[in-house]
């Protein structure tokens, strides 16, 4: 078994079993869902060093793309979401020149770019498209039962992904690319094309994420596809674990989306104060995440 | 093949940065397994034109051939897919990873295998450093690491940018056998440096560049005599 490989297929079975003994499978298929985009970030951040503060932009075109694929060309939901992931993956071919970019200038210019997308799903002249700003309804096929399994299958899916990063010589070129892109590029590395992978894959993820959300509430608005809190959310959880790891997103995420239900929903006002707090702590204190704490006492970190 | 033909020719070479010419119609070649000293005051061009010939930088005017054959436009990566490797006065390792990890990034594209990497530590005597973090490694030892990142990539070019800089006199020693024991495997080696010492070990054939010219050509004996080159290392 590859390095984290059977963390994975823990975390995995933790969220297929779960569901058999604990009621609240919202917060579950929210979690997963969190994982999967806060790994999405940790491919393209944790990996190559790009913040992307936009990245909500290929979850709301994922979910955009497998609905429309499902409204307008009656295709099963399953199907559909691969429409979804490429409809992202597609976005993320045009927005690929942002890649020229560096630091802060990258961030800001993704996030410009999903609002982009977000004005051009909801605009009202596209009605008879996307239902603009209406919003979509899946009715016709919810099913919570399959799109919560097939959420965990994308969860396997990210996953695999970053294990196959951590252990393969793709993963140790884009940390190489991170590091030091000029020594990358005379390691005989072709830095703009691995880039771009990353970039792909990144955006791959947070398409099937936000196709399968889609299918899963069936019914919602552009608003909430496109919610820049769902970046936001899943930098954190991201930064907060431990980037160019496997474990470090997902015990941010488990962790931060566990208090976050814990006293966000009842008591926003107080999340949104821990959560800045947790924010400030982290840059100050853990700039490389939790898992720089494990690595402290010499746990190695898969 | 004739020993003289070039594997890289270097032709009236220019580059400006903003209106500053950093780079003045520069003119060199090199041979397989030759040693070419490169030296100059500061800011006299010499990084510039490993920047520029490694493909760092675009020139503005002229060309760079190797084995005859123009290489301008090639980005970085290709150019080291033909043999074209350096080293940075600053060093740039890849900081995070370990130092066994520094040369299997490399090896990916040289098929380098596992036995290759071995005696590329050995030789740079980094060997007991393999699994250290390369950002705690000293300066000396990282100016090692970006060379056996460079030699893991099968280089038949080399350009240096002052090695000896920062080394103890031992350490200088070992850099100069090691540097010599590289050319001798046929590796053409541009050495840029400031320690005329420690050049000699190596070549005794320099190129004097001021303000981005080449004022000399020719032995670092008769160099040392030159009086052009003399003001303007005493000036300098
Ligand atoms: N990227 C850059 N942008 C602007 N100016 C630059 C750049 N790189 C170099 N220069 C300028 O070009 C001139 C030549 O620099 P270069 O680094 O080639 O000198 P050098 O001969 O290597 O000097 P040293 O011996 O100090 O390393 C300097 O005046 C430097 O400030
Ligand atoms: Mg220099």
């Amino acid at each position: 078994m590859p390095r984290g490989g059977w963390y994975s297929v823990g975390v995995v079975l933790l969220f297929a079993l779960l569901p058999f003994v604990y009621g609240n499978h919202a917060l579950l298929f929210n979690m997963m869902m969190y994982l999967v985009l806060a790994q999405g970030i940790n491919v393209l951040f944790g990996f190559t060093g790009y913040l992307p503060f936009g990245y909500v932009g290929f979850f709301g075109a994922g979910a955009y793309g497998a609905s429309l694929a499902i409204l307008l060309v009656h295709l099963p939901p399953v199907p559909a979401l691969f429409v979804g992931a490429a409809v992202s993956v597609l976005v993320a071919l045009l927005l690929a020149p942002l890649l020229r970019l560096s630091g802060a200038y990258f961030a800001i210019a993704s996030l410009a770019a999903s609002e982009v997308v977000y004005y051009i799903v909801s605009n009202p002249h596209l009605v008879s498209l996307t239902q603009g700003p209406y919003g979509i309804s899946l009715a016709q096929v919810y099913n919570s039962g399959a799109s919560y399994a097939t959420m965990v299958v994308v969860l396997a899916m990210a996953l695999a992904v970053v294990v196959y990063l951590r252990n393969s010589h793709m993963g140790l070129a884009l940390q190489a690319i991170r590091e030091e892109p000029i020594s990358a590029g005379f390691a005989g590395i072709n830095v703009v094309r691995e880039r771009i992978r990353a970039w792909l894959l990144s955006a791959a993820l947070a398409g099937l994420a936000g196709g399968t959300y889609a299918w899963h509430v069936s019914v919602f608005y552009p608003k909430s596809v496109f919610d820049l809190n769902i970046s936001v959310f899943a930098i954190v959880f991201t930064l907060f674990g431990g980037v160019a790891t496997l474990v470090g997103p997902i015990m941010g995420t488990l962790l931060l989306y566990g208090l976050y239900n814990w006293i966000g929903i009842s008591q926003p006002e107080y999340f949104q104060l821990v959560f800045g707090i947790v924010i400030v702590l982290l840059v100050l204190f853990l700039p490389n995440g939790l898992v720089s704490l494990l690595r402290r006492v010499k746990i190695h970190v898969p | 093949m004739s020993p003289s033909a070039p594997l890289l020719s270097v032709e009236r070479l220019s580059k400006r940065f903003g209106a500053f010419q950093a780079l003045d119609g520069l003119t060199l070649e090199l041979a397989p397994g030759e040693v070419l000293g490169l030296v100059g005051p500061n800011g006299s061009g010499k990084t510039t034109a490993i920047n520029v010939i490694s493909g760092v930088y675009s020139a503005d005017a002229g060309m760079v051939l190797l084995d005859g054959r123009s290489i301008g436009g090639l980005p970085i990566h290709r150019r080291a897919h033909l043999g074209i490797n350096r080293t940075f006065q600053v060093p740039k390792p890849f900081k995070g990873l370990t130092v066994g990890e520094n040369l299997e990034v490399a090896a990916v594209y040289s098929r380098a295998d596992r036995a290759e990497i071995g005696k590329c530590l050995e030789f740079l005597e980094l060997a007991p450093l393999v699994g250290r973090e390369a950002a705690s490694l000293n300066s000396a030892q990282q100016k090692r690491l970006d060379l056996a990142r460079a030699l893991i990539a099968r280089p038949r070019l080399l350009l240096v940018d002052e090695l000896g800089a920062g080394l103890n006199p031992v350490e200088l020693q070992r850099m100069a056998q090691t540097l010599t024991t590289i050319a001798r495997s046929g590796v053409a080696l541009l050495v840029v440096e400031h320690l005329l010492g420690f050049l000699r070990e190596l070549t005794s054939r320099v190129v004097v560049m001021d303000a981005g010219r080449e004022i000399f050509e020719g032995s670092l004996e008769v160099a040392a005599r030159d009086q052009q080159v003399i003001d303007v290392f005493l000036g300098g």
